[in-house]
C-alpha cells in the first residue's frame, strides 16, 4: 500500500513542503557554522573568520566532560529501566483486557501529555516530601516516566501487527506462557524494542525540563548548555557543545528509524 | 468406542451474543468431521473451544472421553491449522515446524529430523531454510500443516485452511487434504463455509446456523434428506415447496424439498407441471432454468443441454422420491 | 522524497530541543543572521518597524515577544505535522478517487473529504502544541522580553524563592486546562489519530 505511488503532488504543494522543511532545519546549520567561527565574545554574522580551535578547547575543559559522562550514564540507565518497564505494560495492555485496563494505558502515557513543568514539580515535591535526596537515580525516575512510554509505544505499535493466532499457535504446538514470551512474543518484538531503547536514549540525552526539577546540583550536558544560555560565559565551547548533542542524539534516531521502517510510528511527545 | 472429541450441551458467550447455544456433537476416532456453516453461525468458536482457545460458558467439552473443558491448548493433545496460517515470521521454515518439540525439549539433529521428514510428508522437500514470508500461500498451507502434524496429534483442528486459496489450488489441496489425512489416519476437525468442500471431503458434516446444529450426518444424508429449511437452503441448489404450493406440486401438505438436478425438461405435453422458461443461465457443465410454473412459484431446473429459450413452453416432471420433506423450522 | 520527508520531521521531534533553540538565538541576535539578511537586503527598514510595534516588538528580536513566538512554532511544529500526517495517511486513496468520480475538483475534494478526516489529527497535534507551549519555561527565558510565562512562575517559585507549595499550585493551572482540553479533544475523536 505504501509502495504505490499517490498520485503525484502538485508544485506548489511540493514547494511548500520544502519550505516547511528548509524552516526547520536551516536554523541547525548555523550552529554548525558558529561552531568555527573566530569571534567569541558576540554572535556575529557573518562569521569574522573560520577556525577550528574551539574544537581543542573544549576537548580540554573537565566540566563539559563530567556533564557528558554523567548524561551519558543516566541516559543507559534509564533507557535499561524503561526497556523492562515498557516491555512489561505493553505485554500486559496489548492482549488482555482486565478491571483497569484503560486508566493505566491513560496513566502511561499522561508524562507525555502533561507540560513537563507540571512532572518536574510533582516529582520535586515527592522527593521534597519524602525526604529522597537529589541525585544520580532522582534524575533517572525522572527521565523514566516519559521514556517508559517511548518504549511501550514502540511495543504495543508491533504487537498490534503481530496476529493474535501467532500466541494461539504456540500455545496449541504445546508451548506454556513462558516459552511464548521466549520463543515467539520477544523475538518478534527486537526491533522495535531496539528502536525504542534508541528513542529512549536520545530522550534522556537530550532532556532538561524535568532535569532541573530533579537533578539538584548535579550537571547533564543539558543542564551544562542551559546554563552558558541563560548566562553566556563561553560561547564558543557552547558552540562546540550543540554540535556534540546534536551529533549524539540523531545517531540513535537515525538507527531507531531504520530498524522500524515501514511501521506505524506511534507520534509520542517527548518532554 | 470413545468419540475422538464431544461436546455435551455446550455454549460460548460473549457478553450478551450467544455464539454457541446449546450444542451436542461427537466426533467419532479417524472420521473427517466438517463443521460447516455461514460466517458468525459459531462453527469457529466451536473449533475454538476444542483448541483450548476458547473456554465455553456452559457444558464440558471431552477429548477421547477425558474432561478438557478449562484445559489450557498446551496441554491437549490437539493442533490446529490457524487461517492465517500463523506462521513464526522470525523463523526459517524447519524451526518453525520443528516449534513443538522444541518446547518439549526434544533435541536439535532429532527435531530437525522429523521436520524434514514432515516436509516431505506434506511435498515440499528441501525448503527448511526458507522464511515464511519467501513462500507462497499454498507453501505457507503445507507448512502449517506440517508444523501443526509434528507433534503427532490424536485430533488435527483446521480452521478455514482454504480460504485464502485461489479456486484450482483450493480443488487440488481438498484432494491432498484428503490424502493425508488418509494417511496420517488421525481424526480432522475441518471448519468451512463452502458446502462444496464440505460435501467433497468430510466423512461427516455438521451444519450450523445461529450458534446451533442444524443437522448432522454424512454428506449424501445432509444433501438429499436435509433434517432443516435451512440446511435445504444452504447445501445445494434446490427447491423449497410450502404449504398450498407443496400441496398443488407434489401433493404433500407438508414443506417439501425438490433438487434442481432430479427435474426433468421436456416440451409442452400432456401431464407433469406445466410451465414457462423464464431465464436460461449457462453455467458450463450444465444449464440452469428458472421455469415459471404458475400462481408465482418459480422453480430451478438444472439440465445437462441448452433445449430451450426463454419464453418456451415446458413440461417438468420428478419422481415421487425425488421430493424430500423437510420438517418445519425447529423450535 | 517521502522517507527523506518522514525523518526531517522525525529528527527535530525527538532531539536536541536545546540545541534548536540555542540556534534560534544565534540567528534572532542583533548582530546575528536574520539582522544581518533584512539589512543586506535593504529591508532593515520594515525589521525596525515590526520591533516597533509595542507588546510584540523590542529592542532585538532575541528580546521580544515575537520572537519567542517564533521559536515555539518552530520548536513545536514536527509534534503537528507527524499526527496529520498520520491521519492523511489513512484516507484511502480510492475516497479522493470517488470524490473526483463523483465531480468534486481538487479544492472541493480537500475540504469536503481530505480536511475533515485529518481533523482528529490536527486536533491531536494540538494537544501536543498546546501542552508543551504552556509548561516550557526554558524559550520564553533565553528569547523574549522580561515578562513570566506560567512554566517560569513554576521553575521560580520551586528554585530560587523556594516555595514549592506555591509552585505546586500554580502547576494545577495547566492541568486543569489540559483536561478541559483533552476532554473536548476525545469528543473530537483525537485519541483515534494519535
Amino acid at each position: 500500500m505504501r509502495s504505490e505511488r499517490r498520485g503525484g503532488a502538485s508544485r506548489p504543494l511540493i514547494a511548500g513542503a520544502l519550505a516547511g522543511m528548509a524552516f526547520l532545519h536551516v536554523p541547525m546549520l548555523f550552529i554548525f557554522l558558529y561552531a568555527f567561527s573566530s569571534e567569541d565574545q558576540t554572535y556575529l554574522f557573518p562569521p569574522p573568520g573560520l577556525t577550528t580551535k574551539w574544537f581543542g578547547v573544549a576537548w580540554e575543559r573537565p566540566d563539559v566532560w563530567q556533564a557528558i559522562r554523567l548524561s551519558l550514564e543516566v541516559a543507559t540507565v534509564t533507557t535499561a529501566l524503561a526497556l523492562v518497564l515498557g516491555t512489561l505494560a505493553a505485554l500486559a495492555l496489548a492482549r488482555t483486557r482486565f478491571f483497569g485496563r484503560e486508566a493505566v494505558s491513560l496513566l502511561l502515557v499522561l508524562p507525555i501529555a502533561l507540560p513537563g513543568i507540571v512532572t518536574g514539580i510533582a516529582l520535586r515535591s515527592a522527593y521534597g516530601l519524602s525526604g529522597i535526596p537529589f541525585g544520580f537515580w532522582t534524575i533517572v525516575v525522572g527521565h523514566a516516566t516519559f521514556c517508559i512510554v517511548v518504549v511501550y509505544n514502540n511495543a504495543v505499535a508491533r504487537l498490534r501487527r503481530t496476529s493474535p493466532s501467532l500466541v494461539e499457535a504456540s500455545m496449541d504446538l504445546g508451548a506454556d506462557a513462558f516459552q511464548t514470551l521466549r520463543y515467539v512474543l520477544l523475538p518478534s518484538l527486537g526491533t522495535a524494542l531496539l528502536a525504542g531503547g534508541m528513542l529512549a536514549f536520545a530522550l534522556s540525552f537530550d532532556e532538561v525540563i524535568v532535569t532541573t526539577f530533579t537533578a539538584g546540583q548535579q550537571t547533564t550536558l543539558p543542564i551544562w548548555m542551559l546554563q552558558e544560555l541563560v548566562r553566556p560565559r563561553q560561547r564558543p565551547v557552547t558552540n562546540v557543545v550543540a554540535v556534540v548533542i546534536v551529533a549524539l542524539t540523531f545517531i540513535p534516531i537515525l538507527a531507531a528509524y531504520y530498524l522500524t521502517r515501514g511501521e506505524e510510528h506511534a507520534s509520542g511527545g517527548r518532554l | 468406542m470413545v468419540a475422538a472429541v464431544a461436546f455435551d450441551d455446550v455454549s460460548c458467550a460473549f457478553g450478551p451474543v450467544l455464539a454457541v447455544d446449546r450444542v451436542s456433537l461427537e466426533v467419532r476416532e479417524g472420521e473427517f468431521f466438517t463443521l460447516l456453516g455461514p460466517s458468525g453461525s459459531g462453527k469457529t468458536t466451536c473449533l475454538r473451544m476444542i483448541g483450548g482457545f476458547q473456554f465455553p460458558t456452559r457444558g464440558r467439552v471431552l477429548i477421547h472421553g477425558a474432561d478438557a473443558t478449562r484445559r489450557p491448548p498446551y496441554e491437549r493433545d490437539v493442533n490446529t491449522v490457524f487461517q492465517d496460517y500463523a506462521l513464526f515470521p522470525h523463523m526459517n521454515v524447519r524451526d518453525n515446524i520443528a516449534y513443538g518439540l522444541m518446547v518439549r525439549g526434544v533435541g536439535k539433529a532429532e527435531r530437525y529430523r522429523r521436520a524434514d521428514e514432515m516436509l516431505e510428508l506434506v511435498h515440499l522437500p528441501g525448503s527448511g531454510a526458507r522464511r515464511p514470508a519467501e513462500l507462497s500461500g499454498g507453501q505457507r498451507q503445507r507448512v502449517a500443516l506440517a508444523r501443526a502434524l509434528i507433534n503427532r496429534p490424536r485430533v488435527l483442528l483446521l480452521d478455514e485452511p482454504l480460504g485464502a486459496l485461489d479456486l484450482k489450488l483450493r480443488e487440488s489441496m481438498q484432494v491432498e487434504l484428503k490424502a493425508l489425512q488418509r494417511q496420517v489416519g488421525i481424526t480432522f476437525v475441518f471448519v468451512t463455509h463452502d458446502q462444496q468442500e464440505a460435501l467433497s471431503m468430510s466423512d461427516r458434516v455438521c451444519v450450523f446456523d445461529r450458534g446451533r446444529v442444524e443437522q448432522t450426518g454424512t454428506p449424501e444424508e445432509i444433501y438429499d434428506r436435509p433434517a432443516t429449511r435451512f440446511v435445504a437452503g444452504f447445501v445445494g441448489t434446490g427447491n423449497l415447496l410450502e404449504g398450498a404450493q407443496a400441496q398443488r406440486l407434489a401433493g404433500v401438505d407438508s414443506a417439501v424439498m425438490l433438487r434442481a438436478e432430479r427435474i426433468a425438461i421436456e416440451p409442452r405435453r400432456a401431464g407433469g407441471v406445466p410451465g414457462v422458461v423464464k431465464e436460461v443461465e449457462y453455467l458450463g457443465a450444465f444449464i440452469r432454468y428458472i421455469v415459471d410454473a404458475g400462481d408465482g412459484v418459480e422453480l430451478l431446473v438444472n439440465a445437462a443441454r441448452r433445449e430451450f429459450e426463454r419464453g418456451a413452453e415446458v413440461t417438468l416432471t420428478w419422481p415421487e422420491a425425488a421430493c424430500h420433506r423437510v420438517p418445519e423450522a425447529r423450535a | 522524497m517521502r522517507a527523506a520527508f518522514y525523518l526531517g520531521v522525525m529528527l527535530p521531534l525527538w532531539s536536541s530541543y536545546l540545541v534548536r533553540v540555542y540556534a534560534w538565538k544565534l540567528l534572532l541576535a542583533k548582530e546575528g543572521v536574520v539582522n544581518w539578511v533584512f539589512a543586506e537586503s535593504g529591508l532593515g527598514w520594515m525589521l525596525n518597524a515590526l520591533l516597533a510595534i509595542p507588546v510584540i516588538g523590542g529592542p532585538s528580536l532575541s528580546i521580544s515577544t515575537l520572537g519567542t513566538f517564533i521559536v515555539f512554532v518552530y520548536i513545536w511544529l514536527p509534534f503537528m505535522i507527524l499526527p496529520i500526517q498520520a491521519a492523511l495517511e489513512r484516507v484511502p486513496q480510492s475516497l479522493i478517487e470517488a470524490s473526483a468520480d463523483l465531480g468534486a475538483r481538487d479544492a472541493a475534494t480537500f475540504r469536503r473529504v481530505i480536511f475533515p478526516l485529518a481533523l482528529p489529527g490536527i486536533v491531536a497535534g494540538s494537544i501536543f502544541t498546546f501542552s508543551l507551549t504552556l509548561g516550557d519555561y526554558i524559550i520564553p527565558g533565553i528569547i523574549g522580553d522580561s515578562s513570566l510565562f506560567l512554566g517560569q512562575v513554576v521553575f521560580l517559585q520551586q528554585g530560587t524563592a523556594g516555595n514549592v507549595p506555591l509552585a505546586a499550585a500554580f502547576t494545577m493551572v495547566p492541568i486543569a486546562v489540559m483536561a478541559v482540553y483533552l476532554a473536548i479533544a476525545k469528543r473530537m475523536g483525537a485519541f483515534d489519530a494519535l
